[in-house]
């Protein structure tokens, strides 16, 4: 058969929706099949309405301090149904936003569940459709951007029962607010919301089997975001692997060991953010011969497959599993169709936690630049002397920066405190145009905003520190 | 879907051509091989035809664009079944419209009639992307990130040997590695001094007012000299050698070849006989055909021999391939058809690209002697002048005889003095002796 579309994307989250976009604005024929809801698991479930449910929960924890700003209130409450609802509502609009964006850029949504077969050129895909009846497609060039879900482990009982135990897709739309939980897992998911949940009250323990929580963000970090979330009454078993998860009347009972030391924690609820896993099932891959190494399908710098016309961008192409690297990976790859882009993607990629405080980073650690044996000067920078800080009543945290010593470019930074994933996308910049301390030292940063302390973190690597 | 029509390169050499004319307007249907826009390059108008059918469903480049680099989108057909036109992403101007800078500047000179004099009055060209993996020529600006600037400095990199892959060819850390530190130090302060763009003062600030001159707008062509010109002038170190040529013997020669032509219609000009002579000249003093290169010195094996047409706007110099082996009449019949053609914009790029030596013929002015400048990458110009009455010294005796100055321009760098004198022997011989041309 002939080609229908140049590009077919599967999967409408925001590696899919906006390669799409991409696709369309080249003038490329695109169509995108989506098996659930436009905008993926990002908007829907994911990245969009937890930070509705973090701002509720933020602003209810403000009520605390309210005193600390000469305010008051008389009596603090939620109503927990309107506290999801309004995270739902967002996450609505969020989603009609990108059904009209598909439509004004004129890209076919197809609603159903794609399988690839052996077609002409590139696989096609047979699409047995949400209304019923199957539609088969044959594109010039065909994107996976399938996406991943929460990782579960039955054998130990951390596999969601649509009651006492969720994943991230349940705690997002819970009936009520539980009093208590354990999250397993300390990475960005399993913090946020525990520390949602602990600002609407709840008793919540959070376990990690590394040894610190939020393992991927530097060690410095880690010490600080666990004690500021101490304070807040969270509590952490670190270094402690679950052994068992088992549903009681009343809730859950998990047993875990840490340091050779069994204790049983027991909760209402628990929630299981162990890690993410691809979507690479029942697309028809295995038969095509992609290369799929655990789970997520193995791409060239330019998400090619290794099969004609096949590639994959995003969190089902490896970690890590972030909506930007999707989306940054889906316009490069599409641009790589159309002959505009030969060089590989080489731009750091920014990470952040929304927890309070926030965490962002962007480069490597600095553990991770000594195991590579690179010579490192270090800056930091406290925000509790910071202006601007100090008058927002909001001085948790720091910025720190590593630069490599013998060329003074920026290879790393590291920040906890309120703001911070607003604020690192300076450096994630600096970092893509390769700046070096030089241009860090020579912007101009403007007073007052918590973004000094970014200055004043890069020139403290280089003992230049003003406000210290 | 949608398909772009991108500037073509009319010849190997093309970089960039002027949008003459557009003959479709959006919503036009066009059929393969229907012509949809005239392009000005350098040197002609040539027509573009369509290879693809559709309609028109964007134009990307205003008619009169000048500087349209090639390969750039000029226009966007929508094939078959397209519902509608997608975004159309703009072209790439290449340069701001500079026909209309004269009148948006004149106020602003008068104004500031103090403004220092290095303002360049020209309309600064739009950032081009430099091609990815294209090294800088020396005297460019180099683009390249600052982590790559200070390993290059620790590395004793020269930025402008090394090819950038980043956004618009910009170095950065990854083009550094595995490169190798530069055998000898660039000469930093010499090469940007020979290379800064001579100062261009605007005739105002020349006193010369605005308002009291019409401006014509510079074509491909009028650039392409101006541009050709000036490189060949300052970069080519070049001399004049001037020889006296007499002609009477050549004049007769030629009333009888063009008697004997008369039947068929063909008629050779005197500029014909010289061509021919050159021709065979250079196949007798090979050094003269000859073009420098970097690499070597380039020994054309014919004499395809160039000669100078004025046309309007500016001049054009269609060539006679393999002159040497070619008879008068074909000569003579070739120079009439290049010429017309020449005065039309009709001719094929191969027609005018490529000649070893050319031919100036100011003669029919009244000009007595000339210098011509070389076209490169030829090794030399020979200047005809008028073949007039003169007196001439023949043993004791003043006596009249029609003389001819010729001067022939040399590269130097190919044609030494002496390689120009010995042309200019042979060719003599052949001019003044012209039955020696059957030789």
């Amino acid at each position: 058969m002939a080609a229908e579309f140049d590009i077919l994307v599967i999967g409408a989250g925001p590696g899919g929706y906006v390669t799409a976009i991409r696709a369309a604005q080249l003038g490329l024929k695109t169509a995108i099949v989506e098996r659930e809801a436009l905008g993926g698991v990002c908007l829907n479930w994911g990245c969009i309405p937890t930070k509705a449910l973090l701002k509720s929960g933020e602003l209810y924890e403000t009520l605390d301090h309210l005193a600390d700003y000469g305010l008051s209130v008389e009596k603090k409450a939620f109503d927990f149904a309107k506290v999801i609802e309004r995270s739902r509502k967002v996450a609505a609009q969020l989603n009609s936003g990108v059904g009209f964006l598909m439509k004004k850029h004129k890209i076919e949504v197809i609603e159903g569940s794609a399988k690839l077969e052996k077609g002409e050129g590139a696989p096609k895909a047979v699409i047995a459709l949400k209304a019923g009846g199957s539609r088969t497609v044959q594109a010039k060039n065909v994107i996976l951007a399938t996406g991943a879900r929460a990782r579960t482990i039955p054998a130990a009982g951390l596999e969601p029962d649509g009651d006492r135990v969720w994943t991230y897709r349940e705690a997002m739309v819970p009936k009520a607010a539980p009093k208590s939980m354990v999250v397993v897992g300390s990475g960005a998911i399993g913090i946020e919301f525990a520390s949602f949940y602990r600002a609407l009250g709840a008793e919540v323990t959070v376990v990690e089997t590394l040894p610190r929580i939020l393992p991927v963000e530097d060690e410095e970090v880690s010490q600080t975001a666990q004690r500021a979330f101490q304070k807040r009454g969270m509590k952490f078993r670190v270094g402690a692997s679950v052994k068992k998860l088992s549903k009681s009347k009343s809730g859950v009972a998990i047993e875990i060991e840490a340091g050779g030391k069994a204790e049983t924690l027991e909760a209402e609820v628990a929630i299981v953010a162990v890690g993410i896993v691809g979507n690479v099932e029942d697309l028809g891959l295995e038969a095509l011969g992609v290369k799929i190494d655990r789970t997520h399908v193995v791409t060239d710098s330019h998400g090619a497959t290794g099969v004609a016309g096949l590639y994959a961008i995003g969190d089902v192409a490896g970690p890590p599993w972030l909506a930007h690297k999707a989306s940054h990976e889906g316009v490069h790859c599409v641009e790589h169709i159309a002959g505009l882009k030969s060089e590989p993607l080489t731009a750091p990629i920014p990470g952040c936690t929304y927890a309070n405080p926030q965490v962002a980073s962007v480069g490597i650690t600095e553990a991770q630049a000594k195991d590579k044996g690179i010579e490192v000067k270090v800056g930091r920078f406290p925000f509790r002397v910071n202006g601007k800080a100090i008058a927002s009543g909001e001085t948790e945290g720091f910025v720190k920066t590593i630069f490599d010593a013998k060329t003074g470019a920026l290879i790393g930074a590291h920040m906890i405190g309120a703001e911070v994933t607003e604020m690192i996308q300076g450096f994630a910049l600096a970092m893509t145009l390769e700046a070096t301390e030089a241009e860090l030292h020579a912007a101009v940063f403007p007073h007052p905003t918590m973004s000094e302390a970014m200055h004043e973190s890069a020139l403290d690597a280089y003992g230049k520190v003003l406000h210290l | 879907m949608s398909i772009d029509i991108l500037m073509p390169a009319l010849s190997p050499t093309m970089e960039e051509g002027t949008l003459a004319k557009w003959h479709v307007k959006v919503g036009d249907e066009v059929k393969s091989g229907d012509v949809i826009a005239e392009i000005e390059t350098d040197k002609a108008t040539m027509e573009v035809e369509a290879v693809d059918e559709g309609k028109v469903e964007a134009i990307l480049v205003d008619e009169g664009a000048a500087g349209v680099k090639v390969n750039t989108p000029i226009a966007r057909l929508a094939g078959e079944g397209d519902a509608a036109p997608a975004p159309a992403p703009k072209a790439p101007e290449a340069k701001a419209p500079q026909a209309k800078a004269p009148e948006a500047k004149a106020p602003e000179a008068k104004a500031a009639p103090a403004a220092p004099p290095a303002a360049e009055p020209k309309p600064a060209p739009a950032p081009q992307p430099k091609t990815q993996g294209q090294a800088a020529k020396p005297g460019d600006r180099v683009f390249a990130s600052p982590l790559a600037r200070r390993l290059a400095e620790q590395q004793g990199l020269d930025l402008e040997t090394l090819k950038g892959s980043g956004p618009h060819g910009r170095i950065v850390k990854a083009d550094l590695e595995g490169a190798k530190p530069s055998a000898a130090p660039k000469p930093a302060a010499a090469a940007p001094a020979a290379e800064a763009p001579r100062q261009v003062l605007s005739l105002e600030q020349m006193g010369i007012p605005a308002g009291s001159y019409d401006l014509i707008p510079l074509d491909g062509m009028r650039r392409t000299v101006a541009r050709r010109m000036t490189e060949s002038a300052r970069d080519i170190p070049h001399f004049p050698l001037t020889v006296d040529l007499e002609i009477d013997g050549l004049l007769a020669a030629r009333a009888k070849i063009n008697a004997v032509l008369e039947a068929q219609g063909v008629k050779v000009s005197v500029n014909d006989l010289v061509m021919k002579a050159a021709a065979i000249a250079l196949k007798r003093v090979p050094e003269a055909n000859a073009s420098y290169t970097p690499d070597g010195i380039a020994m054309h094996h014919h004499a395809d021999v160039a000669m100078a047409v004025a046309v309007p706007g500016g001049l054009i110099t269609p060539i006679v391939r393999q002159c040497e082996l070619k008879g008068l009449a074909q000569i003579a019949t070739e120079t009439k058809d290049l010429a017309e053609r020449a005065r039309t914009k009709k001719l094929k790029p191969e027609e005018y690209l490529g000649g070893t030596f050319s031919v100036s013929n100011l003669g029919m002015f009244g000009i007595r002697t000339f210098s011509s400048i070389i076209n490169e990458p030829q090794g030399a110009i020979l200047s005809v002048g008028a073949g007039e009455k003169r007196p001439v010294v023949r043993g004791d005796q003043l006596a009249i005889a029609t003389v001819m100055s010729v001067t022939l321009t040399c590269d130097h760098r190919v044609v030494d003095g002496a390689t120009g004198a010995r042309w200019l022997q042979a060719f003599k011989v052949l001019i003044e002796d012209p039955i020696t041309m059957i030789v």
